[in-house]
């Protein structure tokens, strides 16, 4: 699976981060960084969990 | 009815909390029949945006509507009557009456009819006087502020009354934001951090007056708003208010029911209203077990995961929704989050950055544990102090870190 962020609609909520620590990290400079564009599939669950709490429906997984 | 033999759901509620029931649902491999009803016209959309990017003519409302994830809106496979209001909900016959007359029987029933305006005592109906909870009232809000008046007048400092004050006031226009405590939002976050959120306005040249409240609202005679007499005395020439003075839970439709109404459906610890009924969003009452507090929440992040929750329990999961409430608010170039647990009689201390540089961590405390978390532009931070609090923390374990 390939995760794209809209970095147009990202506020840096930071719950993606709490959802999948693996895949997302605010840094302290406030921006998202994507720590991994194509996670593994066992964290699929996790990643789709960050789509759904982001404030601003800003991440898609595609494939 | 057994849990797992539910065969046709009814989601009273057509925004996030409804929306997030029915993904669950589904998500959930429920493949019975799923109907919705909807008091407004529209299928689910997204409200944050009204008092900001829609508002603020960013967006359009077509950038509004709810998506499930990895499919349309249409896969989801529901009934939707939309449109139409719930009117009386019968637990003896399972059945939810409408404003037209019909009856939706159900076997699982989800109430997600979340919360309605509050307006002031005696509001007239005027031209130009505003409330703000639906895309209709931010399309119509927008028109007047797109006709560039000379005033607009924002009545509530709580956080939709900040938010248009700011959108309003980034659009170039002038804003007079009137709060009727001293301190903004002064019950929520205590003194020290109400200010804060007060000087913030000020800052960007909002007219904000504090302890004032409105008197009356004087018409051209014409229908339309001419101005606003406040309590201070003064009066205050604006044809564009915004009345943001909270919201109260959507209940009148269930008051014969016999589910316990009280400052919203009372639910369990599970989210369960009654057999086979469950509650979620704004309009949900229930004992929330990690903070020993019965509570009801009126946050975006709420309504989506207790709409998810309340799916699952009437699909037989019993688990307890014990979560740690979490919000944001975006003001100017500020973002405001708040985790947790939060008032004015808890202990405040700030942790990280300083209120003069607007960007900071405060934590509150309350019977020797971290119960909250404010932060102003420091969203890691914030998240990490939420999951503190989601453990247990004790204070001084928190203030240590």
């Amino acid at each position: 699976m390939r995760v794209v962020v809209d970095f147009d609609l990202c506020e840096s909520n930071a719950l993606c981060m709490q959802a999948a620590p693996e895949v997302f990290e605010v840094r302290d400079d406030d921006f998202l960084y994507v720590l991994d564009e194509n996670p593994p599939e066992e964290l699929r669950s996790k990643v789709e969990e960050a789509v759904r709490r982001c404030p601003k429906q800003a991440i898609s997984i595609e494939g | 009815m057994s849990s797992r033999n539910r065969r046709n759901i009814v989601v009273v509620g057509a925004s996030l909390a409804g929306f997030r029931a029915v993904e669950e649902l589904r998500h959930q491999e429920y493949d019975g029949a799923i109907t919705v009803v909807g008091a407004e016209p529209h299928l689910p959309y997204d409200r944050p945006p009204l008092s900001k990017q829609v508002l603020a003519g960013a967006w359009d409302a077509e950038r509004l509507p709810l998506t499930p994830i990895g499919k349309d809106v249409d896969d989801l496979d529901v009934e939707w009557r939309l449109g139409v209001a719930a009117s009386a909900l019968d637990l003896g016959s399972d059945d939810v009456e409408l404003a037209d007359g019909t009856r939706v029987p159900y076997d699982g029933l989800v109430i997600a009819t979340g919360a309605a305006v509050r307006t002031l005592p005696g509001q007239p109906e005027l031209e130009g006087l505003h409330t703000l909870r639906t895309l209709d009232d931010c399309l119509a809000l927008r028109a007047d502020l797109d006709a560039a008046p000379e005033r607009v007048v924002v009545v509530g400092a709580g956080f939709i009354g900040a938010e248009v004050a700011a959108t309003a006031r980034q659009r170039g226009l002038e804003v007079t934001l009137l709060e009727a405590l001293a301190t903004p939002l002064q019950r929520a976050l205590g003194d020290e951090m109400g200010r804060v959120c007060a000087d913030i306005h000020r800052e960007h040249g909002v007219d904000l007056r504090l302890s004032t409240g409105v008197d009356g609202f004087d018409d051209d005679g014409h229908g339309r708003l001419r101005a606003i007499r406040l309590t201070d005395g003064t009066t205050v020439e604006a044809d564009v208010a915004v009345v943001g003075v909270g919201v109260a839970p959507s209940t009148a439709w269930l008051a014969d029911s016999g589910l316990t109404i009280d400052n919203g459906v009372v639910c369990d610890e599970t989210c369960l209203a009654a057999p086979d009924v469950v509650a979620a969003g704004d309009i949900a009452r229930w004992p929330n077990q990690r903070f020993g507090e019965v509570m009801r929440v009126e946050h975006w992040e709420n309504a989506q995961e207790q709409g998810a929750h309340a799916a699952r329990r009437l699909l037989g999961d019993l688990a307890p929704y014990e979560p740690v409430p979490w919000f944001w608010s975006d003001q100017y170039d500020r973002k405001i989050q708040l985790a947790g647990r939060s008032s004015a009689d808890d202990e405040v201390q700030i942790v990280d950055g300083s209120i003069e540089e607007r960007r900071f961590v405060a934590l509150y405390g309350r019977a020797g544990r971290v119960v909250g978390v404010l932060g102003m532009n420091r969203p890691r931070p914030v998240m990490e102090y939420r999951q503190l609090i989601a453990d247990g923390v004790s204070w001084e374990d928190a203030l240590a870190r």
